[in-house]
């Protein structure tokens, strides 16, 4: 009756190395809720101060960027369907980052782009060569070409990237070394953009056109599109590079936003189709929630060809409209994503630590038991009031609506750590 | 493919116990997901032997699952030796679930 080869089953990352990431990240979410309650008010000016300075790095690093890490060293496996390389870079990634962030916002914070944030800068720095060097021998030990680990690894590549250019652009910033032509606040929306789009946005694509389908138990798959989807990106990043760098103001800036939105829109419709094909027809509230996020893409994007247009029919940037884009991402798209996607994916890491143990004495609590749902729903409508609020309180320049959407966003961090300090602590099984 | 066994009447008793084992990500049962492959019972020495996959061959929940299909049999055949192998030929596939898997998930 045997006669099929036989295999094993896959040695997963351990939690030990995972779970750090999400308790940073989770951390990183309340401190960058708190900063934005205390720093509302700078959201009615420019974009470039120290608070707002220090929200967006807690944001796109404490937050987006340690949860993404962590997350990716337990999913990665799974796409490239081989073992990952060191959980020992994976730790050195973890203690690096966690180092270099937190001085990198305090430097922020206080304005002092000296050794501290200079310090904190080159350890994130080292954090992402550890990461980047862990999946690269990973992927070379794969037998299979696959698209999700391409993208994957593209997007770290951008990512060091962008923290590399950081770096350069604190360093600049200081005067006593001219690193780069021109003065450090040329150079942020390069830093942003390889940052959101080629970090961001390459990752969230890649992995989730892997997850949205397997969490939906849909049969859909259509890797052309997901291969179209990584060269639209791509060439819109390179080419946003180009005309930054060699043709500034000269109104073809509107073609990379273009490129992305179509990469975005067949995005939106490979999730339908994936929607549309799946096999479990209940969809749970997280996945509303991350379905949502991919909603909350074209926002961002459609925000940022107002901003285009209202520079080229004025030829000044509106401030408000710049701080709404960056919120959109941040807040809106990246914290969306994450919200929804942290209780499909810690679940099963604290589930695996909890009960892997166990022997099989009857029916088994499921992941989804680990956490509350209805905090987590109470969660995601505070949240979504809250960034309406706060999105609101930009545009009309309200002092009342910015501290009213502040204070609600804060409400959902708590609401998130709540959950998350629950699956934590969750003691492990013994028969 | 098609599930193979040598003996019927303990494969319904093994069955019984299995439906209680569930890949957690899909939260059905490894019988109504179409995870086991087969089951050969063997009377000298007693054994059971159990060909099982996974939904994917990097499944995170895969050592969980093998733990607990092979700890499902020890209890349904007390004093048995129970081997668990993994397979993944041929791949695991949508097609695979039962349709009281599909009634299940809402199909």
């Amino acid at each position: 009756m045997i006669g099929s080869p036989l295999a094993s089953a896959a040695r997963t990352t351990s939690w030990k190395v995972v779970i750090p990431f999400y308790v940073y990240a989770a951390i990183s979410f309340l401190a960058g809720t708190l900063l934005l309650l205390f720093s509302h008010d700078a959201f009615k000016g420019h974009y470039f101060q120290p608070h707002i300075l220090a929200v967006t790095h807690t944001m796109a690093l404490g937050w987006g960027t340690m949860i993404i890490l962590g997350a990716s060293h337990q999913l990665f496996p799974v796409l490239i369907e081989t073992d990952l390389h060191s959980e020992k870079l994976a730790y050195a990634s973890f203690l690096l980052a966690g180092t270099g962030i937190p001085l990198l916002i305090y430097a922020f914070y206080r304005f002092n782009m000296g050794a501290v944030a200079q310090l904190g800068g080159s350890l994130v720095v080292g954090a992402v060569l550890c990461y980047l060097a862990n999946i690269f021998i990973s992927i070379s030990k794969s037998k299979r070409e696959n698209v999700h680990a391409v993208f994957v690894f593209t997007a770290a590549l951008w990512l060091l990237v962008t923290v590399a250019l950081g770096l350069t652009l604190v360093v600049n910033f200081t005067g006593t070394h001219q690193l780069l032509p021109r003065g450090s606040l040329h150079y942020l929306g390069l830093h942003a953009h390889l940052g959101i789009v080629g970090w961001f946005l390459l990752l969230v694509l890649g992995v989730g056109s892997r997850l949205i389908p397997m969490f939906l138990i849909s049969k859909y798959t259509n890797t052309r599109v997901l291969w179209a989807i990584y060269l639209l990106v791509n060439a819109a990043l390179v080419g946003y590079a180009v005309l930054f760098l060699y043709f500034p103001k000269t109104g073809l800036n509107t073609i990379p936003a273009v490129l992305v939105l179509a990469a975005l829109l067949l995005f939106a419709w490979f999730c339908r189709k994936a929607f549309l094909a799946r096999i479990r027809k209940k969809v749970d509230h997280q996945m509303k929630v991350s379905l949502l996020s991919v909603g909350l893409l074209v926002l961002p994007t459609l925000v940022l060809l107002a901003l285009i247009g209202i520079l080229t029919a004025t030829g000044r940037e509106h401030t408000g409209v710049t701080l709404l884009y960056g919120f959109t991402i941040f807040f809106g798209w990246i914290t969306a994503i994450i919200l929804g996607m942290t209780f499909k994916t810690l679940p099963f890491i604290v589930w695996n630590k909890v009960y892997r143990p166990r022997a099989y004495i009857g029916k088994m609590p499921s992941p989804k038991d680990l956490f509350s749902d209805r905090v987590f729903v109470a969660m995601a409508f505070t949240y979504l009031a809250g960034f309406i609020g706060f999105a609101a309180g930009i545009l009309a320049v309200s002092s009342g609506l910015l501290q009213l959407g502040s204070a609600l966003l804060l409400a959902a961090a708590v609401l998130y750590n709540w959950n998350i300090g629950k699956m934590v602590t969750q003691k492990k099984f013994n028969t | 493919m098609n599930f193979r066994t040598n003996n019927e009447e303990k494969t319904e008793k093994a069955f019984e116990g299995l439906r209680f084992v569930d890949d957690p990500e899909v939260g059905l049962n490894v019988v109504d997901l179409g995870l086991i492959y087969g089951l050969d019972f063997e009377d000298g020495p007693k054994r059971v032997t159990c060909l099982m996959t996974f939904t994917t061959e990097f499944c995170p929940m895969g050592e969980s699952i093998q733990a607990n299909v092979t700890e499902s049999l020890k209890m349904s055949f007390p004093g048995e030796e129970v081997v668990v192998n993994i397979t993944f030929d041929p791949p695991w596939s949508w097609d695979m679930i039962s349709d009281a898997g599909r009634e299940f998930l809402g199909g």
